[in-house]
């Protein structure tokens, strides 16, 4: 049961409610869209890049309480990054999410994000979490190509 | 006879265990069912005793393998009302629906021909037929269902016209659980000349199918849902239809004789069966139905209504709880939303309470769209279920709230 409290702690549930950064911003320069076909989850990641910096962010979708939490908390951690960090916070990010559950995470690295440590204990769900990054990810690169978890 | 379902759960092994420290409860055998012992057992017998390649050797282990094959067909087709040679053995309902989408399909399917499906199709009952639509220049149409999920008939029968070439129907939704009024619709079909291909997955776990009575074309289903090893599955066909269709793979099995100017084909059912075939998985899903005939299935059928109607009325308990798929006649399926709680939450709130249940669209995204939600949550019971699963469902579910409250 604590694996279950882990998993949706209360600024998960809070996002999940009232997910912040909703909807395409105003002036917004790359978008991608992601999905996850094993629940049929989509998402769409809006950005306004200007001078490799992350200057406003938005998405629009509808997913799970894990998917949308991480989706809220990715804008606001991204919002005014350099492109540069916010390339590095999404390698960090993949690496939280997948790494050993019993391995100590660091929290002055994570910051907020750390609460999705308890992703690890779900291997099923770590796709909900990252769908987003992955979409943010796509987006900044201006491949174009809907992403997908599988 | 009458139907004990305390007594049958002992008959699957599986079920006798503990997940995340809670007694297992499984509640999704409409995407695949536990296996009994004796499944288990003519299994590791066959591969114990009796295995080698079939229809080859002329020595003894190749002729018990034989015999345990056609066996096993002949069960199936004394199961459904047919003769075995109008059984031939395939992977699974997707591989038969595409065999007969790339035969009978590309045979009778013309450019501007009309190939018809319903709005309740599992995606193996769509696809194929795009698929084969879009190379032929034919058109998919779909009979439209209302809001409680059942197929809305006098649209269905307005959409058979001199197009349609053939009719692809679900017996029973897989997300829904609703039980089409196959029989009529096949009456319907055939009324204007339109053969009927029924997909039987969700049917034959539930009650009596009779392929003679519904007067189906083709009828398919998997074993792995009948209680059956997965990797085997089931085509029947009218023996005139068969008879008519080219092959679908080439290789060995489905020959007469091969030389490189000229390969003669072999008689139905051989023919659509190249390659060495699951044998085991064949001999697995015969003796599920030996075990599914040595119960009283009306019975089965009576129990698991009752236990739909209990499981129906709990579930109305739970606040801002809507069950998808209300339709009259429904096997011993539940779809449900739960307000402001995502099924994939639902479903990994549940699992820790060792609760196994599917969330997701089921394979099924027209249907999804069509009532407006992303994903259901979906209990399917199955004859090893009984109401204390109900009551677990109901538990857990009072969980979810907890956590989301």
């Amino acid at each position: 049961m604590s694996e279950l409290r882990e998993l949706y702690q209360s600024v998960i549930l809070d996002h999940n409610k009232k997910p912040r950064n909703t909807g395409e911003p105003e002036g917004a320069n790359r978008s991608a869209e992601g999905h996850n076909p094993l629940c049929g989850d989509r998402l769409t990641v809006h950005l306004v890049v200007e001078d490799d910096v992350v200057r406003n962010v938005g998405f629009v979708g509808q997913g799970c309480a894990i998917s949308t939490a991480s989706a809220s908390l990715m804008t606001e951690a991204i919002k005014g990054k350099p492109v540069e960090e916010v390339e590095r916070l999404f390698d960090s990010f993949h690496e939280l999410v997948t790494s050993d559950p019993t391995a100590e995470v660091d929290p002055t690295r994570y910051g907020k994000l750390a609460v999705f440590a308890g992703v690890r204990e779900f291997p099923m769900r770590v796709k909900c979490a990252t769908l987003c990054w992955h979409t943010m990810h796509s987006a900044l690169e201006g491949a174009g190509q809907p992403v997908s978890t599988e | 006879m009458s139907f004990d379902a305390e007594r049958a759960r002992k008959d699957f092994p599986i079920l006798d265990q503990s997940v995340h420290g809670r007694p297992l409860v499984f509640l999704d055998s409409a995407a695949s069912a536990q296996k009994p012992q004796s499944v288990i057992d003519a299994v590791s017998h066959l591969y114990s005793r009796d295995y080698a390649n079939v229809h080859r050797g002329v020595y003894e282990l190749s002729l018990r393998a034989t015999l345990a094959l056609e066996g096993a067909r002949e069960k199936v087709a004394t199961f459904l009302g047919a003769s075995a040679r109008d059984i031939v053995f395939v992977r699974n309902a997707t591989e038969a629906i595409n065999l007969v989408a790339r035969t009978f399909g590309r045979v009778h399917v013309g450019p501007g021909d009309e190939v018809l499906v319903t709005h309740m199709e599992h995606h193996a009952n769509i696809v194929p037929w795009q698929m084969v639509c879009e190379e032929i220049g034919a058109r998919l149409r779909v009979a439209p269902i209302d809001d409680s999920g059942e197929l809305i008939l006098e649209e269905f029968e307005k959409l058979l016209s001199p197009r349609t070439k053939i009719a692809a129907l679900s017996h029973v939704s897989n997300a829904l659980g609703t039980v089409n009024p196959a029989q009529e619709m096949v009456r319907m079909a055939h009324d204007r000349g339109v053969p009927v291909l029924l997909d039987g997955a969700q049917a034959v776990p539930h009650g009596r199918v009779d392929v003679g009575a519904l007067d189906c074309d083709f009828y398919v289903f998997s074993g792995h849902k009948l209680f059956g090893p997965s990797g085997i599955g089931i085509l029947y066909g009218k023996p005139e239809r068969l008879e008519a269709m080219p092959p679908f793979l080439g290789g060995g099995e489905m020959i007469l004789s091969v030389s490189f100017e000229k390969t003669t084909y072999a008689g139905v059912p051989h023919r659509f069966e190249a390659g060495t075939p699951d044998i085991a998985g064949a001999v697995g899903l015969g003796a599920a139905i030996d075990y599914l005939e040595s119960l009283d299935l009306d019975a089965v059928a009576e129990y698991e209504r009752e236990l739909l109607a209990y499981a129906t009325e709990r579930l109305r308990e739970i606040d801002g709880l809507r069950i998808i798929g209300t339709a009259a006649h429904k096997i011993a399926v539940i779809s449900f939303v739960l307000d402001g709680v995502h099924p994939h939450d639902i479903g990994t709130i549940l699992d820790q309470e060792g609760i196994a249940l599917r969330t997701g669209h089921h394979c099924a995204q027209p249907l999804m769209e069509r009532f407006g939600v992303p994903a259901t949550a979906r209990a399917s019971f199955a004859l090893y279920n009984t109401r204390s699963d109900v009551d677990a469902l109901l538990a857990g579910l009072r969980r979810v709230r907890e956590v989301f409250a």
